[in-house]
């Protein structure tokens, strides 16, 4: 089986994210990679366990990304490929990023190509889904269970909840939601192997492509961090009390009710 | 002068600080109060291969050099000290031996199963007689044939209760004693004449256990001896010297972690209308803790990149020993401070850190010991 993980480096939202001037602050940010992508780089492992194979991870980045995809082959990617963003001056978006996937595609052999459902940095959803229309095939978001017999999949999606039961035909897209396994750490031994694994870097040349077409279609104008919450209110005295009191805080100064 | 560590240790760094802080932190209460380690845990670190961190890939494990090592035990620091005293003891002191000094053949028959954690570690060096001082031994080893009869009683030994195989000290030539008269054997559990006891009652390290072994005429066959016959003291003295600069590294991860938690307590905890960490003098004692780790910090990395290098580095992992639990202790003492009442309850994990540091400062040599060892380096020449 041909395995396909496009993946994306994020920072940790863990952590404390600053905003100055409109930029992320990513001095002293911890990267990792985007957790909805780990699901995708764990369902491909066990894919491969259950049907050979050989499992490819991708990411579009910078150099840094390295350090995601040297994980990703830690955990158990056979190769890694990173296509480079550096000769573009100008902003990426996800048109950019899809743009740049889909070049990499046109002359592959895939049955599968795994995505996370979202990235948790901007949340858009939007670079998997693009990139199976780009390359004309099925494609299944928010999945939470995958089994693949012969050429057909056999999938639950989460749809706001509810589950979904769906049978698609391979070569197939799918972005996976949690749920769908529990990512491995990746372990010593394959952390020293990872180091010997094939990591290939494509610039735009490389790709046939030219900075012209990649032009981002959407432009940031600002970014800044939800309002501080205010300290909440603490109503006292008897539980009758405190429900009338409730009631008119409701109607009177939320105007909910 | 270059502080940046390998692409590879980062990972390794990242994957067990993440690994700890989700699977195992969440355990540290029921670890204290059951005075045991689930068994997944265990399960889980033998996955990811820390069983076998310092055992040479040849023979399953992945030979981590010195300075990776440090890596990963400061991070095993951060939590459950139970936990890292059980790894530890097994991928240091307890595997060093076989590793470093023992025939091909033994080689070949035990670190496979140790790096898998097939088979548990552990070293038996002190005995009741036989302390700081181990030269004292009581242990005997009487060559019968192709076998050595060993008679004694070890104590204190970590992991015995659940090791599969010790690396056990005995007196072969009592005249001789420390120059020539002690040897270094691999004891199987199940070797005829082996009890191990009940696990000791102890102020911390809840999990890992402790107990005495009793030989009584212990069948050893010739070719379990590690190394040369009546070089014992000196495998000792060289398996003891590799765990010191880990020891620190561990310690340093522990001072961290309750760096952080003294943080994150002095930012909630509001005192006179504000949180106690506006007060100069809480500010300090966290300017001091953090010192004094970062210190803890360079001397450790130092003394293992030495090692890396090639030296024996005896002064210097011994002063990296020293401070580095010398600053846990420390460091411990200022955060149940900073906790005030509460860093004296059992459910912060501060009173428990402060308990755990305690032993730091007396096994792997006590730090009298560390301090002969280090005045002795310096004073070689003179
Ligand atoms: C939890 C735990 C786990 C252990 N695990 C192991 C293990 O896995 N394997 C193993 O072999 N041992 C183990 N030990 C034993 C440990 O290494 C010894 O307890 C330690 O070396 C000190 O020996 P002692 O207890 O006999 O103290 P003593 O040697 O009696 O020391 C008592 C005091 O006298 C001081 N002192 C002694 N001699 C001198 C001197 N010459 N100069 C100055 N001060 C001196 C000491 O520093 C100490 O303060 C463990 C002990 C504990 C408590």
């Amino acid at each position: 089986m041909n395995i396909y993980v496009v993946m994306k480096r994020t920072f940790d939202t863990e952590e404390k994210v600053e905003i100055n001037d409109g930029i992320i602050d990513e001095e002293g940010a911890e990267f990792v990679i985007n957790p909805y992508d780990e699901y995708a780089i764990e369902e491909a492992i066990v894919l491969k366990e259950a049907h050979g194979g050989e499992i490819t991870v991708v990411t579009v980045g910078n150099e840094d990304a390295e350090k995601e995809l040297r994980t990703a082959l830690a955990m158990g990617a056979d190769q890694a490929v990173l296509l480079d963003t550096e000769d573009l001056d100008g902003e990426i978006d996800h048109y950019t990023i899809s743009e740049m996937l889909s070049a990499f595609f046109q002359d592959k052999e895939y049955d599968i190509i795994l995505g996370g459902n979202v990235a948790v940095d901007d949340g858009a959803g939007q670079v998997a889904p693009r990139l199976a229309e780009k390359l004309e095939i099925n494609q299944l978001t928010t999945i939470t269970k995958l089994d693949i017999d012969g050429e057909s999949a056999y999938i639950e999606r989460d749809v706001e909840g509810d589950v979904e039961i769906v049978e698609a035909n391979l070569p197939l897209l799918v972005t996976c939601q949690q749920g769908l396994n529990e990512p491995r750490y990746p372990s010593l031994p394959g952390i020293m192997k990872a180091k010997k694994k094939p990591l290939e870097t494509l610039d735009l040349d490389d790709l046939d492509l030219d900075e012209d077409d990649l032009e981002a279609k959407t432009r940031t104008v600002d970014r800044f961090l939800p309002p501080e919450k205010d300290a909440g209110k603490r109503l006292e005295g008897e539980p009758h009390e405190q429900v009338q009191e409730l009631m008119s805080l409701l109607k009177n100064e939320a105007k909910v009710i | 002068m270059n502080y940046n560590i390998s692409e590879e240790n980062e990972q390794m760094r990242m994957m067990v600080k993440n690994f700890v802080e989700n699977e195992v932190e969440p355990y540290a209460q029921e670890i204290e109060e059951e005075d045991d380690i689930p068994q997944h845990l265990v399960d889980q670190a033998k996955e990811l291969g820390l069983f076998g961190l310092s055992i040479p890939e040849e023979y399953g494990g992945i030979g981590l050099d010195t300075v990776g090592k440090c890596i990963v035990y400061e991070q095993l620091g951060r939590t459950h000290n139970g936990y890292v005293s059980l790894i530890g003891a097994h991928t240091g002191i307890g595997t060093t031996g076989l590793v470093r000094l023992a025939s091909e053949r033994l080689k070949q028959k035990y670190l496979p199963d140790l790096a898998a954690g097939k088979k548990i570690g552990c070293f038996a060096l002190s005995e009741p007689g036989a302390g700081s001082d181990a030269t004292n031994l009581g242990t005997t080893a009487e060559k019968k044939g192709d076998k050595w009869i060993v008679n004694g009683t070890k104590h204190f030994i970590t992991n015995a209760p659940i090791a599969d195989v010790f690396t056990v000290f005995a007196l072969t030539d009592k005249e001789k004693g420390a120059k020539g008269g002690i040897t270094a054997f691999v004891i199987e559990k199940d070797f005829p004449g082996v009890t191990v006891g009940k696990p000791d009652k102890k102020m911390g390290l809840k999990g890992s256990h402790t107990s005495q072994v009793v030989f009584e005429d212990c069948e050893v066959p010739e070719e379990n001896v590690i190394g040369e016959v009546g070089m014992g003291y000196v495998s000792a003295l060289t398996i003891l010297g590799e765990g010191r600069v880990g020891l620190a590294a561990r310690s340093v991860g522990s001072s961290k972690k309750l760096i952080d938690l003294s943080m994150e307590y002095a930012e909630e905890r509001k005192q006179f209308g504000k949180p106690i960490s506006k007060q100069q003098a809480i500010q300090w004692m966290l300017a001091d803790m953090e010192t004094e780790t970062e210190a803890a910090k360079t001397m450790t990395y130092r003394a293992a990149w030495l090692i890396d290098q090639g030296e024996k580095a005896i002064k210097e992992s011994s002063m990296a020993k020293l401070f580095a639990t010398e600053t846990y202790n420390n460091v411990a003492d200022k955060a149940v401070q900073i906790h005030g009442g509460m860093g004296y309850m059992a459910e912060y994990p501060a009173e428990r850190f402060y308990r755990d540091a305690r032993i730091t400062k007396i096994y792997e040599g006590t730090n009298e010991i560390q301090r002969l060892i280090i005045s002795k380096e310096m004073l070689k020449g003179s």
